[in-house]
């Protein structure tokens, strides 16, 4: 089977003897939404640049689409838009020379990339900046062009470090509507992030990376199944009193907030139940926090 | 694989020239100003008292020098400040992630250098042209100095770019290597003139070569051979090139 990224026993160790990365296998199909998570330094940039050859690997080999970055390198990078964490392009050329320019270092003619152009900045918003120096774009702007630039030249394989920082909500959201349909449309996307939520929001696998070395590589489906216990957020209609609650480990955080941890069969009509049975009126519910910001702390932890 | 390497190549040295149009106020016109003054005070003003020089009058024997020594730091400073200034930036990130060779990126910014050397040597020949005129001896001998030279110092320029940490380092060696080996390289004198030991120093610095055989296809006068010229001119800019394209093939502070 040809997967869009194959990755073997991939070592990096950086001339001041920094390990970066102790022999990291991953295999992602085609067609994938994968998520490649992981602390700050665990090595998810340095993995990334080596596929995107910004950075020289030490040992191991990578294969794009079952193209080998040793021996069929150009090919290799054909397959390959890479949406980077800082923005990379000059200030001082305009929306459209950058976009363009890029797409001609892929072999798009000039008459082709003007015309992609056109498709591409008008999907991302940025069709009126077009004679814009890059500049004077605002941040999320800068983010959408950087996005625009990577899909010039019609990528299989679009790897994204993290794409969304920085971004307000609702650009979020929206960029986020905008890469399913691109995965929808048969992209492979490899997507890492500090939004664990964005992560569970659109990804079918997810990898782990911790200290140099893949901690976990599964569907999100089976990664979730693995949390044993929810917290949720109660707010109550304050008694003063902390309520009984037989079964549930609770706790009153301050007058009206009570925090439950629900176990996975547990349910939650039977903590409903013994509230209602006491008088207490449940006004509202939510998550402490995302489901796999749970699981990833745990992780991270074991393995720290 | 050819046809995508030509596009890119268009694509970068379109980029460069853009680059240099864009900021014409800094790259064309400074060089105009600087040989306009030498033109006024060296060969209009001092030149009259200094007389002749190898049978030609002090103005029309400084014209070629002046021009190389545009050329010769035009074609430098375009390509050292823009490699830097995209290592800078990071924007050269672009080249390294797209199926674009270490060849095609060396040729594409000595592009660059040499589209702007060739403006700024044609827009100084014509401030020349309003001093004195000028006659060629041999256009084809004066083409090929011109392109050897410019790719030559176009390929320097990019090793500084390569190595240059800083923006100081990208100004340090036009002006405490480049410059003084101008200056010293036969921009006012023939070296013929200077003293056995130091027309023996002479020999090691490659500007000597250029503005010689440029001032050979110009005015027909010679202090090296023009064919030793070339030549000390092609293994310069062989061993530049080889050096560029492996430091760039390694990723010398491109890659870590």
């Amino acid at each position: 089977m040809t997967y869009a990224l194959e990755i073997n026993d991939l070592k990096k160790v950086y001339s001041g003897g920094v390990e970066a990365l102790r022999g990291i296998d991953l295999k992602v199909e085609e067609g994938d939404f994968y998520a490649l998570l992981g602390p700050n330094g665990a090595g998810k940039s340095t993995t990334i640049g080596i596929v995107t050859s910004l950075i020289n690997k030490t040992s191991g080999n990578v294969k794009v689409f079952g193209y080998d970055m040793d021996t069929q390198l150009m090919q290799a990078k054909l397959q390959i838009g890479l949406v980077p964490q800082e923005f990379n392009f000059s200030p001082f050329e305009t929306v459209q020379q950058i976009v363009v320019n890029q797409a001609g270092y892929y072999g798009v003619s000039r008459k082709e990339a003007l015309e992609r152009s056109e498709k591409y900045l008008k999907q991302s918003d940025l069709w009126e900046k077009k004679n814009v120096q890059a500049r004077m774009l605002s941040g999320g702007m800068k983010r959408r062009l950087m996005i625009s630039r990577a899909l010039m030249h019609e990528p299989r394989l679009l790897i994204l470090d993290e794409p969304t920082a920085g971004v307000d909500i609702e650009l979020r959201r929206e960029m986020w509507t905008f890469l399913k349909e691109l995965n929808d449309n048969g992209t492979t996307i490899i997507l890492t992030t500090h939004y664990l939520e964005e992560a569970e929001m659109l990804c079918r696998n997810i990898g782990i990376i911790q200290k140099g070395q893949l901690i976990e590589d599964t569907s999100m489906k089976s990664l979730l199944a693995k949390l044993q216990f929810e917290t949720i957020i109660l707010d109550i209609e304050s008694s003063g009193q902390m309520p009984v609650i037989k079964g549930y480990e609770s706790e009153l955080m301050d007058e009206g907030s009570l925090s439950v941890e629900v176990g996975r069969d547990q349910g939650i009509n039977e903590l409903f139940n013994q509230l209602t049975e006491q008088g207490i009126k449940v006004l509202s519910m939510r998550n402490k926090s995302n489901r796999l910001e749970e699981l990833f702390l745990k992780l991270t932890e074991e393995t720290a | 694989m050819f046809k995508l390497y030509l596009t890119a190549l268009k694509g970068l040295a379109v980029k460069e020239t853009n680059r240099y149009l864009r900021i014409w106020i800094q790259t064309l016109v400074p060089p105009v100003i600087t040989t306009s003054l030498y033109f006024i005070i060296f060969g209009n003003l001092i030149g009259k008292r200094i007389g002749e020089m190898g049978g030609f009058s002090y103005m029309e024997f400084i014209v070629p020098g002046l021009i190389m020594m545009s050329v010769i730091t035009s074609s430098y400073s375009n390509v050292s400040s823009s490699f830097f200034s995209q290592k800078f930036q990071k924007n050269i990130e672009e080249l390294l992630v797209a199926p674009v060779p270490t060849h095609i990126i060396i040729w594409g910014f000595v592009i660059g250098g040499l589209g702007r050397s060739t403006l700024v040597g044609i827009l100084v020949t014509i401030i020349s042209l309003l001093f004195v005129p000028l006659q060629v001896y041999s256009w084809s001998i004066v083409i090929l100095t011109f392109l050897m030279t410019s790719i030559l110092f176009s390929l320097a320029g990019l090793l500084n770019g390569i190595f240059a940490r800083s923006f100081d380092d990208v100004s340090i060696v036009p002006t405490f290597v480049l410059q003084p080996l101008t200056y010293l390289g036969g921009v006012f004198f023939a070296i013929s003139m200077l003293p056995p030991f130091w027309q023996i120093v002479s020999q090691f610095n490659p500007i000597v070569y250029m503005i010689s055989g440029f001032r050979f296809g110009i005015l027909g006068v010679i202090d090296v051979p023009i064919l030793f010229s070339v030549l000390i001119s092609i293994i310069f800019v062989i061993s530049l090139y080889s050096l560029n394209w492996y430091l760039i093939e390694k990723g010398r502070g491109l890659r870590s």
